[in-house]
């Protein structure tokens, strides 16, 4: 285990700690008091939000809430890309075809408008359906990637090797081809959570994200609403925007940790090293 | 299954350019007999359609004219007699680096045919017959939990025959066995599998650029050029008798089988 990834799971696991912890221990985050925009301290851990709003608590139930739309949305990139990319470039001749006709009007289909377009049709949505919009709009890449890596993988003398010793297709599939995928669809998984958290809180930035629960974006939609920054209250911006940045940098280190599992020539090559190898050869 | 036979097969590939498509034919009317006992050297430059016979024998592709014969039968691609016609036709491909799994041990690559050729074998009926594959190869037993990556390219090769071997099969395509190994162990799988081809009566057809080990190693040699067999015969007398002006060309380009043969076991 590199340090980076050892960092990364770290920061990452402590979040998820907190996330699915916390919300058990905190009280109510809506619960509104007489004591606006107080500070840390004073028997609030992260200070109260300007109706009074214990913020260490919105925190927790936020993170909860961010992780969740993450976790589905990786789950349902997963399925959706692995049916998508996987089986259709397996199968081959016009599944293949039909597959990725489809994967690539996915793909130019652009996400953020088909976003706002769902979001202003439907007026109460729940976390789980800004998710699943989420996961509708960001598959189709991942499965192009992964497509394009079982086509490179199935034409492979040890798959043909396989064919001809009379394996059937399926085990061929997930016996042969996907065990060699899996670096490549934790990567691709990894960075569907990044961009769902990330693309959840820029939606509830603007407002059009999941109405009645909490988010690291809807909490960062109220502090704006606020005037947080103007009054100077940076317990209640911060934490949320923070969260969001360690745990977005958590997944990356990941991430590259992953890739460079995949392909171990980036692991040690740095600039200086091959310089070092071209001066000697 | 004792006879192979290919009666005039054709083998065109369809190229897309855009909306145009064109025809390749790899393969034209290619005519040949393998029975048992027997290693047919197949020579030819690169493109000339060797590995397209192969792939042809093996299932892979469909000719898109002519019959591939099965001790004078049309070869069947469903049912019972492709399953028996798979287990009796076996190859040994060209990249030892591409032809094991690396996501899985020596022991899973020579499992697999194993079971699939004796369902009821028991678990330790199948290790056993795994081990005395491995013994064969002349690789030691506890090669079994390793992953190929460990392996040199010659042990992955024997590998890779001891896998073809596993169903016990009447006919071995080996295309280009040694021609990714080090010259210094090309010999060693070579006469590996010379060895295993008598003790078992293979009918081997050996894909090959190199001359002098196609006429060591072989009863015949057929010498493929865009896609045609343009000399076919015992191989002594194509090497030292070529009709055909690409026969020619290659006989020249190595002058003395012996002593390449010589070079090669050095
Ligand atoms: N799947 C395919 N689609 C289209 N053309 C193909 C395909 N496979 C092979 N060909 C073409 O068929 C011809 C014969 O290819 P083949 O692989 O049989 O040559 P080869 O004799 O094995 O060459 P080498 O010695 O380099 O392995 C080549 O021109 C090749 O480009
Ligand atoms: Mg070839």
């Amino acid at each position: 285990m590199t340090l980076k990834l050892g960092v990364g799971l770290g920061i990452a696991g402590v979040i998820v700690l907190f996330g699915v912890i916390g919300p058990l221990v905190v009280g109510n985050p809506s619960t509104v008091r007489d004591m606006g925009l107080t500070g840390p301290g004073n028997g609030f851990l992260l200070g109260t939000t300007q109706t009074g709003q214990d913020v260490f608590a919105q925190l927790a139930y936020a993170t909860r809430g961010s992780l969740i739309i993450g976790v589905v949305v990786g789950a349902l990139t997963l399925l959706l890309s692995s049916f998508f990319g996987i089986v259709g470039a397996f199968v081959g001749g016009w599944a293949d075809e039909a597959f990725s006709l489809f994967t690539n009007i996915m793909l130019v289909i652009p996400g953020l408008p088909l976003v706002i377009l769902i979001s202003s049709y439907v007026p109460n949505k729940s976390i789980w359906l800004v998710a699943a919009v989420l996961a509708i709009t960001s598959w189709a890449g991942s499965a192009r990637v992964l497509r394009g890596f079982t086509l490179s993988v199935r034409s492979r003398d040890y798959v043909l090797a396989a064919k001809i010793s009379g394996e059937k297709r399926w085990r061929i599939l997930f016996v042969e081809i996907l065990p060699n995928l899996i670096p490549l669809l934790a990567s691709q998984v990894v960075f569907a959570v990044i961009f769902a958290i990330l693309g959840e809180a820029g939606l509830s930035f603007l407002g059009l994200g999941a109405s009645g629960s909490f988010t690291w974006g809807t909490m960062l939609f109220y502090a704006q609403n606020g005037l947080a920054l103007r009054l100077g209250a940076w317990w209640w911006f911060a934490p949320p925007g923070l969260a969001i940045a360690l745990f977005g940098a958590a997944l990356s280190l990941i991430n590259f940790s992953i890739d460079e599992i995949i392909n171990p020539k980036l692991r040690s090559q740095t600039r200086a090293e091959r310089n070092k190898w071209s001066v000697k050869a | 299954m004792s006879v192979l036979e290919m009666r005039d097969v054709v083998m065109e590939y369809r190229l897309r350019e855009g909306l145009r498509t064109t025809r390749l034919r790899a393969v034209d009317k290619v005519s040949f007999e393998l029975p048992p006992g027997r290693t047919i050297a197949l020579v030819g430059q690169s493109g000339s359609g060797k590995s397209t016979i192969a792939k042809l024998l093996m299932q892979l592709e469909r000719p898109t004219s002519g019959s591939i014969l099965v001790d004078g039968e049309p070869m069947q691609y469903r049912g019972a007699r492709a399953a028996a016609y798979r287990k009796a036709v076996q190859m040994v491909f060209q990249d030892p680096f591409g032809s094991l799994n690396p996501y899985h041990t020596i022991g899973h690559h020579l499992a697999r045919p194993v079971k699939l050729h004796h369902p009821d074998f028991s678990r330790e009926q199948v290790a056993d017959r795994v081990a005395e594959l491995l013994r064969r190869v002349r690789l030691d037993e506890d090669y079994v939990g390793r992953k190929p990556h460990e392996l040199s390219g010659g042990q992955r090769q024997r590998v890779a025959i001891a896998r073809a071997l596993a169903p016990e099969p009447a006919i071995l395509v080996a295309d280009e066995p040694v021609s990714m190994l080090d010259v210094s162990i090309r010999l060693g799988v070579l006469n590996l599998l010379a060895a295993l081809q008598r003790e078992e009566n293979l009918g081997v057809l050996y894909i090959t650029h190199d001359l002098a080990t196609a006429r060591h190693f072989s009863d015949e040699i057929m010498v493929l050029y865009h896609g045609a067999v343009v000399e076919h015969g015992p191989a002594d007398d194509v090497i030292l008798n070529p009709q055909h002006e690409y026969t020619q060309l290659l006989a020249e380009a190595a002058p003395a089988p012996e002593r390449r043969l010589a070079e090669l076991g050095h």
